[in-house]
């Protein structure tokens, strides 16, 4: 257990009247990329915005390094969530539109006061990963391609070292190439052997980038296991994706 | 090592392919209306000297109401929070002045400049201490209970306004106070052939310009500013990333307030004297301002600002009855044109 | 019988109904129960106030639209009347021809303004209708060969309605049945019409959607409302009401200012009546204002009394002092926001609700 970064246990979530989350189990073990997958409103994103304590869970638990951060055993601020070490990439990507590329990365680096103090090295490392960054610099982000704000969304979670990173649905909306670049930049932040979870419904994406996976529906998890495994069991996917590789690849 | 990432930040345009990125482009087309206006007055005016007296009124009064509703549009833009009640802060100010002028009768009748501008320092102090605290106090009692909740922060924004009107007519007394312009800077000082500007409104303008200039300054080159920016646009993202945004919107109201009480005081200068129901006049005036400038965008604020002040001095000159509707017809003009302001703060 | 007359609205409360009734009676009886000018004066404010917040409420509570604006129709009826019997005579006539001139610039205005503030969001409405009603009042004051700018116009009114007009030489049951009492009448009469107009409006299918949209106004548009129509009818009729009220009260005093009607305190007035008296509840209109007139005219009597009692001590005795009456009544307002959000007439009706069933 104490190799699970992240751990939930009979969570349930309600927004207003409607219960979205039906008691979610789920583990996400340390220096892995878990994929959480699922059709459309099976309830991924609002399990990530529950783990960042966006919405508050209303029963289970929410534990992350052994320390609760949500839940009946006590739910913490988002801002204190974050600070523990947890990064957040949302599904609009979470851009400050307004703001240059080079302020929206100054922002996500909550240790420099300027872009001076910021860890050159990495920075270094991103621009590596991302061009567009080096390029755009001080472009206001919200006149970035789509493509590229997922670039930035990702670079900014990345700017500074983080235990656990929560990504929801990065490839959505990007044509295929850039799919593949975005591939080749998480499979980097894999080589860091960073903690991630990672939502999506690619699952060319999920297969190239995953570990461990969890499917979900109807706000529950309802698989969980190896990566190659589901992979490799096309009878598996269909049962719970309703859909086989060769179709998404 | 090529060059360092620190270089490369700081360095203007990155290395390679700089033709095809233009840097971040500004939207000059509001700040283009307020010299159009001003052409626009020529004509209408006649008098070229007449006309430069009156444009350089127009911005300088446009200063003071800059420095009174910034904070009213920071404070919704960041928060969401409007605050209908933030007369009070400007009666306030405004009402202080009376007194330190009162009180520093022998300064102000002086003939020196420098114990003019003295009595008017401590006013100004005195005034955002005042304010700030108020504002501290309203933010906690009135403002906190009901975020998110529009309906009842009109409401009872509202109501905080009344009871402050009142406590400053119990302070006060309600009658009307007037006040002297301070000696040396009576007067006007004559420029460009027959125009002539009132010593009171130059100073009136440079600390208005400080004011702008530090505020620039602080939301466009420090980190905190970034916060409030970035907060504005999407205050969950700011969470998200850590920072506990709601431990600044106290602050940023605290601010607001302040700048409201500095800029009454210079209001109530401006006007020679002060009545209980001027926190109420000038909120009309700077509503209308902000709508003008979008809510939550101090570039806005100021074009707005410059716009209604030149729109009141012009009208005040060609047709006194309609000053205010002319305000109005300015505001239903520029949002049948741009219905969220003339710099809309985007992801609102 | 009675259900159909209050269109189905009923009070749902013992103390409320029993209120109400009080209420009636009390203004129907006044010039028999409380003579003397000052009492008729008073329940003719009352009257008057209670169709005006009525009038807003269908607006702000049951709409859920927030405008500044509403005392300018108000004012609008006011000076309709006023400028006709100003310029044409007092005769029956010019009073009607007043009467429909301002409910069609009020039907005007309120069009446009209504159809404005769809292009805006509620913020910027409330706050454009702030701007529009100081402007407005500043225009009042400024026209004066039209409106009688800052003094205001006095007129007379048709014969029948004059104080001198004497319908029977001796007193009846303690009242002088003269001009002033067949105007209290009128006033009681059409009064009471228009609050069981707009008791039928409101629990009409109209009615029911305008709450709709208040709660929901994204929804009520996805279920087919067209929302537009829906809000603009509301401000139009809210604006309507209002200009009748106006009427109502340059007939029974024979004068009207800007001050009298136009002014911000009245606006504000109107607001701490809505929401002390209880929103979405045209009942709330006839509780708060009968409160508030009761408060203004003698909570600063009873003030005078704390204040002799507190007298000398500096600060103390400028609180209490009974110039400050609305300071109090402010504070009472922020109260009610907080503990008393559905009014009194909600708390009285949730009273008598029982407790959720498990």
């Amino acid at each position: 257990m104490s190799s699970n970064l992240l751990t939930l246990a009979g969570v349930h979530t309600h927004i207003g009247a409607y219960h979205i989350l039906h008691g979610v189990d789920l583990v996400v073990p340390t220096g892995q990329v878990t994929m959480l997958l699922g059709r459309n409103g099976a309830g991924k994103t609002t399990t990530l915005r529950t783990i960042m304590g966006l919405w508050a869970a209303s029963q289970g638990e929410v534990r992350f390094d052994g320390r609760a951060i949500g839940g009946t055993a006590g739910q913490r601020a988002t801002p204190e969530i974050a600070q523990l070490g947890i990064a957040y990439v949302p599904e609009n990507m979470g851009i400050f539109s307004d703001l240059t590329v080079r302020e929206n990365l100054l922002l996500a680096a909550r240790n420099a006061r300027t872009v001076e103090q910021m860890d050159t090295a990495r920075l270094e490392w991103l621009f590596g990963l991302f061009p567009a960054l080096k390029k755009f610099w001080l472009y206001p982000a919200g006149k970035l391609s789509g493509g590229q704000k997922q670039m930035l969304a990702i670079a900014r979670a990345m700017v500074e070292e983080q235990r656990l990173l929560l990504i929801d649905e990065p490839s959505k909306g990007l044509a295929p190439a850039i799919v593949q670049n975005l591939i080749a930049a998480l499979r980097e932040l894999k080589r860091t052997q960073t903690t991630v979870l990672l939502v999506e419904q690619n699952f060319g994406v999920a297969k190239a980038l995953g570990d461990t996976v969890a499917v979900m529906d109807d706000g529950r998890v309802v698989h969980h296991g190896e990566m190659a495994e589901l992979a490799d069991d096309e009878a598996l996917q269909h049962r719970f994706l309703g859909l086989s590789l060769g179709a998404h690849q | 090592m090529t060059t360092t990432a620190a270089a490369t930040a700081a360095s203007v345009a990155p290395a390679g392919a700089s033709a095809a990125v233009p840097k971040a482009g500004f939207d000059l087309l509001p700040l283009a209306l307020v010299a159009l206006l001003a052409l626009l007055g020529w004509p209408l005016i006649g008098s070229t000297s007449t006309w430069l007296t009156l444009t350089v009124a127009g911005l300088s009064m446009g200063m003071i109401i800059f420095i009174i509703a910034s904070g009213l549009t920071l404070v919704f833009g960041l928060m969401d929070v409007l605050n209908f009640g933030h007369g009070v802060f400007i009666a306030l100010g405004a009402y202080i002045a009376t007194s330190v002028f009162a009180g520093m009768a022998d300064w102000t009748g002086s003939a020196q400049l420098w114990r003019n501008l003295a009595a008017i320092g401590v006013t100004v102090l005195l005034a955002v201490l005042a304010a700030a605290a108020v504002g501290w106090a309203f933010e906690r009692v009135l403002v906190r209970p009901v975020y998110g909740q529009h309906l009842k922060q009109i409401l009872i924004t509202m109501g905080g306004m009344i009871i402050g009107e009142e406590l400053i007519k119990v302070v006060w007394g309600a009658t009307p106070i007037t006040v002297e312009m301070p000696e040396a800077l009576r007067g006007v000082i004559a420029f460009g052939g027959d125009a002539v500007v009132e010593k009171y409104r130059v100073l009136a303008t440079l600390i208005g310009a400080v004011v702008l200039g530090a505020m620039l300054f602080t939301l466009n080159r420090t980190k905190l500013g970034l916060l409030i920016r970035a907060g504005v646009q999407d205050r969950e993202m700011v969470e998200s990333l850590g920072y506990r945004i709601r431990r600044l919107f106290v602050g940023v109201f605290v601010a607001g307030s302040a700048l409201a009480g500095l800029g009454g005081a210079l209001w109530g200068i401006y006007q020679h004297g002060v009545v209980p129901q001027i926190g109420a006049h000038v909120n009309v005036l700077i509503f209308i301002v902000i709508i003008i400038g979008g809510l939550g965008s101090t570039t806005g604020c100021f074009v707005g600002a410059l716009l209604v002040g030149l729109m009141a001095n012009y009208t005040g000159f060609l047709a006194p009855k309609v000053a205010m509707f002319s305000n109005i017809g300015l505001m239903v003009a520029i949002l049948l044109w741009r219905p969220q302001g003339l710099y809309p703060v985007t992801n609102r | 019988m009675l259900n159909r007359l209050l269109s189905h609205d009923l009070p749902r409360n013992r103390g409320l109904a029993i209120a109400l009734v009080l209420i009636l009676l009390g203004l129907a009886l006044t010039p028999f129960l409380f003579p003397g000018t000052k009492a008729l004066n008073v329940a003719a404010k009352i009257i008057v106030f209670i169709v005006l917040v009525a009038s807003f409420d269908l607006l702000l509570g049951y709409t859920g639209i927030v405008s500044f604006a509403h005392t300018m129709f108000f004012g609008i009826g006011a000076y309709g009347v006023a400028i006709a019997s100003t310029r044409f005579g007092p005769t029956w006539g010019v009073i009607a021809l007043g009467v429909a001139a301002a409910l069609v610039v009020s039907l005007l205005l309120s069009l446009l303004i209504g159809l404005f503030s769809l292009r805006v969001k509620a913020i910027f409405f409330a706050m454009i209708t702030l701007a529009v009603a100081s402007a407005f009042l500043t225009l009042a004051s400024q026209l004066s060969e039209f409106t009688g700018g800052e003094d205001g116009l006095t007129f007379k009114v048709p014969e029948a309605l004059q104080p001198g007009t004497s319908y029977l030489d001796a007193p009846l049951l303690g009242a002088s049945v003269d001009g002033r009492f067949a105007t209290y009448y009128l006033l009681f009469a059409v009064a009471l019409a228009l609050l069981l107009a707009m008791l039928r409006i409101v629990n009409s299918p109209f009615g029911r959607v305008l709450q709709a949209i208040r709660e929901n106004d994204f929804r009520a548009e996805a279920i087919g409302y067209r929302t537009v129509v829906y809000r603009t009818l509301a401000s139009v009729l809210s604006a309507l009401f209002a200009t009748l009220a106006g009427c109502l009260l340059a007939l029974w005093l024979r004068y009207n200012g800007p001050d009298t009607t136009l002014s911000f305190e009245i606006m504000l007035d109107v607001l701490l009546i809505v929401v002390i008296g209880g929103m979405g509840t045209v009942y709330g209109a006839v509780v708060g204002s009968v409160l508030f007139v009761f408060a203004q005219n003698y909570l600063q009597d009873l003030l005078k009394i704390g204040a002799s009692a507190v007298e000398g001590v500096p600060v103390l005795a400028q609180i209490v002092s009974p110039d400050r009456w609305l300071l109090w009544l402010g504070i009472l307002f922020v109260l009610s926001i907080y503990h008393f959000p559905a009014g009194v007439v909600g708390r009285l009706r949730a009273l008598r609700r029982p407790g959720p069933k498990p």
